[in-house]
């Protein structure tokens, strides 16, 4: 039977949900007003003040925010709140330009908090389950996310923090996890490890793992549910809306019920701004309804997706969002052509290869060059060079047509695409433009 | 009869090869006979060891990929036409040869090795010993 961690919220009627929203618009959007200065003259500029501000339908007046401006604001730009009320920042990867950092009072760790939660229980997570968060702690939300959702339910927490594969899986084994947290990537290269040491999906006593923070495919996700022998959960968030848990997926794995009593999603057009139906494809942005010390309204994600509203199998009626493609930021344009690096990943999967791969993009005479780098693994070894060569060229044939354009294929020995503990670095761009 | 080669996938660029053959020496580990077969990026090397579960271990362990394959060592007098009777043996009974190889580890008894990987591994054989060659055993290239 399905279990949920807030019911009353999770399977609330449509009615009781947008007067929940409206409540707390109405209030967030003049707490940000007397509070955020920054917000405020972005919303004087477009001549809206909070008397607009009515209900949801009035969203679309409010002024979009973007990463440029959490950069520009940076440090103390967006606080809400006084610091003296705040009792803990998380700061992005921040792979380019500023780091941006977010602020929590301990009301907005207790609601994130229940956020991850929800995310556990609907991964079958109870009291009497050992979570093993192998996130990165420290700044990285992923690790206090989930460790704080861990606590909520009552699981017994193993803080392993990422890296010391070896002794991660010792845990896992002597401590008896049954929940692990952690990046796609990490729980393939955990998954890896395990084969080399001789243990199999029967070894181990992990039941479910959630796993986000970065874009990983369906097919990954089939290939580490079958090398772990768990149910894998994907988890949504970003440290600008707290962190893991903005969305969540339930037991019917097609797409994450996004946590909409706190955050409310749209989806635009990205090069218009304009907000489009639901079921169109677009940027996903998102109005934080209730954090006070970090109070954002109509950010911009750069995630494109899907939202829907189909009843879900798991009686949950929080909105769906559909797996992001990709950040539109990993979004490669090569030779004017979208390519995302879950797309190659796909590619790579239902070829038998593994999902260790790296993509580097070049420039050589005005031309954008691809070429995925792809690690040789036993499996797809053999002593016939014809063979591997063919095997090779049906990469070569599969991205050609998943992508539209052409891109070599380079096969690596096994070990040299660099394994992250963290975010896996997927793309090196080395074009000068 | 047929002996097992250890063939290993290796990147097409300076230093890995001798990296490889590093990890062998250093293992004691005796070469037979060696080819290398490649492609622009990456090549199959293929080796006849003095102790084909040792080398096997010792590669994995230092992260290679590696397979064992079945090829015949036919014995060859070192006179001229040598090659071709064997060939032609093999050619009598349609048997394709897909590569093969020389290794020089008899040379001191007057004769060497050549190292064949065909699909059909003991009508080959057969063919073989029917016109009087010597094959190597797995036990005779060790204690070569």
């Amino acid at each position: 039977m399905e279990r949920y961690y807030q019911q009353d919220m999770e399977c609330a009627s449509r009615e009781t949900m947008i007067a929940v929203q409206n409540e707390k618009l109405l209030k967030q959007v003049r707490h940000v007003w007397e509070n955020v200065p920054y917000i405020r003259a972005k919303m004087e500029e477009k001549g809206v003040t909070p008397d607009d501000i009515k209900s949801i339908d009035d969203l679309h007046k409010l002024p979009m925010l973007s990463k440029a401006d959490l950069r520009d604001a940076y440090p103390y730009g967006l606080l809400g709140c006084d610091l003296k009320k705040c009792v803990r920042i998380h700061s992005t990867s921040g792979t380019t330009g500023k780091r941006v950092v977010a602020f929590y009072t301990a009301e907005d760790i207790e609601l994130w908090n229940q956020c991850c939660a929800r995310a556990l229980v609907a991964a079958g997570a109870t009291d009497e389950d050992v979570c093993q968060v192998s996130y990165g702690y420290g700044l990285f939300t992923g690790g206090a996310g989930l460790d704080g959702g861990s606590h909520k339910v009552g699981c017994l927490t193993v803080p392993a923090s990422s890296g010391n594969t070896d002794r991660q899986i010792m845990f896992i084994q002597d401590l008896n996890a049954t929940i692990l947290c952690c990046t796609p990537s990490y729980a393939a290269y955990l998954s890896e490890r395990m084969k080399e040491m001789g243990l199999g999906p029967d070894d181990i006593p992990l039941k479910a793992g959630i796993f986000g923070a970065e874009a990983w495919s369906e097919e990954m996700r089939q290939d580490i549910q079958n090398t772990l022998g768990i149910k894998a959960f994907d988890i949504y968030g970003l440290t600008e809306l707290s962190g893991p848990g903005v969305s969540f997926e339930c037991s019917d794995q097609s797409g994450m019920h996004i946590n909409e009593d706190h955050f409310y999603p749209e989806i635009i057009d990205p090069d218009t701004g304009e907000v489009l139906p639901e079921g169109c494809e677009g940027e996903l942005v998102f109005t934080s309804l209730d954090k006070e010390a970090f109070p954002l309204l109509r950010y911009r994600t750069r995630d494109i997706c899907v939202l829907s509203r189909e009843k879900c199998s798991c009686g949950r009626t929080l909105i769906k969002m559909k797996k992001p493609k990709g950040r539109s930021d990993d979004m490669l344009i090569i030779r004017g052509v979208n390519v995302f690096p879950s797309q190659i990943e796909t590619v790579l999967l239902n070829h038998g290869y593994a999902a260790n791969y790296q993509i580097l993009v070049g420039r050589v005479n005005n031309t954008d060059t691809l070429e995925v780098l792809v690690e040789m693994t036993p499996e797809m070894f053999t002593d016939n060079l014809g063979e591997i060569s063919k095997r090779q060229k049906d990469l070569v044939d599969g991205m050609k047509s998943m992508l539209g354009i052409k891109a070599k294929v380079t096969l690596v020995a096994p070990k040299t695409i660099t394994r992250s503990e963290g975010k896996a670095v997927r793309v090196i761009d080395n074009r000068k433009i | 009869m047929a002996i097992k080669q250890i063939s290993v996938f290796l990147e097409n660029r300076p230093g890995t090869l001798q990296n490889m053959t590093k990890e062998i020496a250093d293992a004691k580990i005796d070469l037979r006979a060696l080819s290398v077969a490649e492609t622009k990026d990456f090549g199959i090397v293929r080796m006849i060891v003095n102790d084909v579960y040792e080398t096997a271990t010792v590669l994995k362990d230092a992260g290679y990929i590696c397979s064992m394959t079945p090829v015949v060592a036919v014995q060859i007098p070192d006179v001229v036409g040598g090659l071709n009777k064997v060939l032609s043996a093999l050619n009598e009974v349609s048997v394709n040869v897909e590569y093969m190889y020389a290794s020089l580890a008899g040379k001191a008894t007057g004769c060497a090795y050549m190292i064949l990987r065909v699909e059909e591994v003991e009508k080959a054989e057969v063919a073989l010993r029917g016109k009087g060659f010597t094959l190597a055993s797995q036990e005779a290239i060790s204690e070569m």
